[in-house]
């Protein structure tokens, strides 16, 4: 059974003038400890199927099972929880709360989770020893740069042991060399058997999934498998 | 329900909120801060006046009834004139027939009669009386004594007088043994009261301006063509109402009231004074209460205004916090403690800034901020945050997380 199973998935947004169809039919199965890039041009329709699979959003009609529960059944606390713990979101603007510390930025997700303070913090600072912040806990995002900030959203994303991580566009907003560097800690992720979606529109990022799953107003227009993934020096 | 650790994180992210805009939480809770000054000022007004009346009444005796051709506070001025007075014998009568008494004392009292020492004078009133008047009235003399059973019966020269009689007539010579002349009669002075205060700027109840004689003696220089009072105070264990109904019934029969008629006599207690002191605090209960409805609704709208703000600074954060689990009631109580916070850290200015004003009441007005209205104004902060945050709160709490998360 795929961890993920999607079927004829659409999503219509009522605009008021008109109905927007921002997917048409999506069908789309991912196995655990993937790495799939999911690519298209913007409008396409790659934010609405992350949203969709990040049970952000509900697919307006077709099937949408996760770990083999139907999504489409379940309701806002539900889906809360799915993303709690089977979820790891990064996002292109990060998201960090601007007021708060790296480890109590990491900690949100356990702190949702109902985790007592004290396996909380042991939780957050592993997870942010294990993308090498481990001097960095206790500065806020300000005094971070944009790569750090960057590895304490993918440590946060990490922290709750979830069954994927859903990236949008995590290296959009930064400079070429730390998203390289955000691209191996992802690889790094990867290799430790976690299971990477990632959407992204630049070729060059897609190029280290090892699935490509391309997009077209609303429907997939392919669905191909990455032969040689690119791979960086063995990170430390 | 609400799990501990989003408690705890919802007070430490409204701790975090309102430290990033200080001055605009602060200026929020203007409205919550002047309810709670008018609360807490009100009731400590209300308090000292408790204490001052209490004060001024206290040598009334909460057992001692006081039967007079006049009713003190209601009844019908118009009837009680035509009544009959009431005499120094009728007292001698219900002292020898009234056994449910440890004192029956008349009391006769003739008004702002000049009372002179040397060449400095005071008016004020003077009463005939008999020795147990210090039984009725709980009061012995500061300095110096009460007349004794032969003065009284002698009707003897000698004279108590009140505080202020003797302040003004003696200033800083010692009354005692002197002699004073009371309407041209000259009294000795044998004993001074303690200074009883006056109650909203009347000396009505207090011995302070009066003079106090034996009966006897009192007879012979003013007259007896005066309605007395009689003063009864009733013995320790005996059933309140029934002494009092017991007591009623033979004063009728000591003035001859026929079986039916309505009682041609007033029975005086200082329950009444309590009756007026309560229309007096229902009144200032009443204002207060309009006052504080009125800046705690302002004060609300303005909370639900700037929680309305915050939730739209914060769709973002709203959005992430989505993304990572939070659920519903998670983001609706974030909110709410913030709101509830806001209004808290209101109430807390707001005590901050009555607390020194309540010490200058307390100068004019003896009297101490009431504990349980510190917690009750604690309350009614809160109350009115949780209350103005409800709408905002679920506002946020039901943003859809994709919209929330787009939001710039």
């Amino acid at each position: 059974m795929p961890l993920i199973h999607i079927k004829d998935v659409i999503k219509t947004y009522d605009m008021g003038a008109e109905l927007v169809h921002a997917l048409s039919g999506v069908s789309l199965d991912i196995e655990e400890n993937e790495y799939v890039a999911i690519m298209g041009p913007s409008g396409s329709g790659k934010s609405t199927l992350m949203n969709v699979v990040g049970c952000l959003d509900t697919p307006t009609s077709g099937l949408y099972e996760f770990g083999g529960q139907n999504v489409g059944e379940l309701d806002d606390n539900e889906l809360a929880e799915i993303r709690n713990r089977k979820i790891g979101f990064v996002f292109q603007t990060f998201n960090l709360l601007p007021r708060s510390t790296a480890l109590h930025n990491v900690e949100l997700p356990l702190i949702y989770a109902g985790i007592p303070a004290a396996r909380r913090r042991e939780k957050a600072e592993e997870a942010l020893v294990s993308v090498g912040l481990a001097d960095r806990m206790t500065h806020r995002p300000n005094e971070l740069s944009g790569g750090q900030r960057q590895r304490v959203a993918v440590a946060r994303a990490l922290v709750n042991n979830p069954s994927i991580i859903l990236a949008d566009e995590p290296t959009g907003n930064l400079d070429s060399k730390t998203g390289i560097e955000i691209m191996q800690l992802m690889v790094d992720l990867h290799r430790k058997g976690n299971t990477i979606i990632l959407v992204t529109h630049e070729e060059d990022i897609a190029a280290h999934a090892h699935r490509v799953v391309r997009l077209f107003d609303g429907k997939i227009a392919s669905d191909e498998i990455v032969e040689n993934p690119r791979i960086y020096a063995e990170s430390n | 329900m609400l799990s501990l650790y989003d408690f705890k994180e919802g007070i430490r992210i409204a701790l975090t909120a309102i430290g990033a805009n200080k001055l605009r939480s602060v200026l929020t809770t203007l409205g919550i801060v002047i309810g709670v000054v008018v609360v807490t000022l009100m009731a400590t007004v209300i308090e000292g006046l408790g204490t001052a009346l209490d004060k001024s009444i206290s040598s009334l005796g909460t057992d001692t009834y006081y039967l007079s051709k006049w009713d003190w506070f209601g009844g019908e001025w118009w009837k009680a004139r035509n009544r009959k007075d009431v005499t120094v014998e009728q007292a001698e009568q219900l002292k020898e027939r009234f056994q449910l008494a440890e004192a029956v004392v008349p009391v006769v009292s003739t008004w702002q009669r000049t009372m002179k020492y040397r060449n400095r004078s005071v008016k004020g009133n003077v009463n005939g009386t008999v020795p147990e008047y210090e039984i009725t009235s709980g009061v012995v003399p500061e300095e110096g004594r009460f007349f004794n059973l032969y003065e009284s019966n002698a009707g003897r020269p000698v004279c108590i007088i009140g505080h202020d009689v003797a302040s003004n007539l003696f200033e800083r010579e010692d009354p005692i043994g002197k002699t004073i002349k009371i309407s041209g009669y000259s009294y000795r002075v044998i004993g001074v009261f303690e200074k009883e205060g006056d109650f909203l700027g009347t000396s009505m109840f207090s011995k302070d301006t009066q003079a106090f004689i034996p009966m006897e003696n009192f007879l012979k220089i003013f007259g007896t063509n005066r309605s007395i009072d009689i003063h009864v105070k009733m013995l320790e264990g005996v059933p309140k109402d029934d002494a009092k109904a017991e007591m009623i019934g033979v004063f009728r029969s000591i003035r001859g009231v026929p079986p039916g008629e309505e009682d041609d006599f007033g029975v005086n207690t200082q329950d009444f004074l309590k009756q007026v002191f309560d229309g007096v605090v229902s009144t200032i209960g009443v204002v207060g209460f309009l006052i504080t409805s009125l800046s705690l609704l302002v004060g609300g709208v303005g909370i639900m205004n700037i929680m309305f703000v915050s939730v739209k600074e914060r769709t973002k954060e709203i959005g992430t916090r989505k993304a990572l689990g939070a659920k519903r009631r998670s983001i609706l109580f974030q909110f709410l403690i913030e709101a509830a916070t806001i209004c808290l850290i209101g109430g807390l200015l707001g005590l901050a800034i009555s607390w020194p004003l309540s010490l200058i009441i307390d100068e004019v007005l003896p009297s101490s901020m009431p504990l349980w209205v510190v917690g009750l104004s604690m309350s009614i902060s809160i109350a009115v945050g949780l209350i103005s945050g409800i709408v905002p709160a679920y506002t946020a709490a039901r943003m859809n997380p994709v919209d929330a998360l787009r939001y710039e």
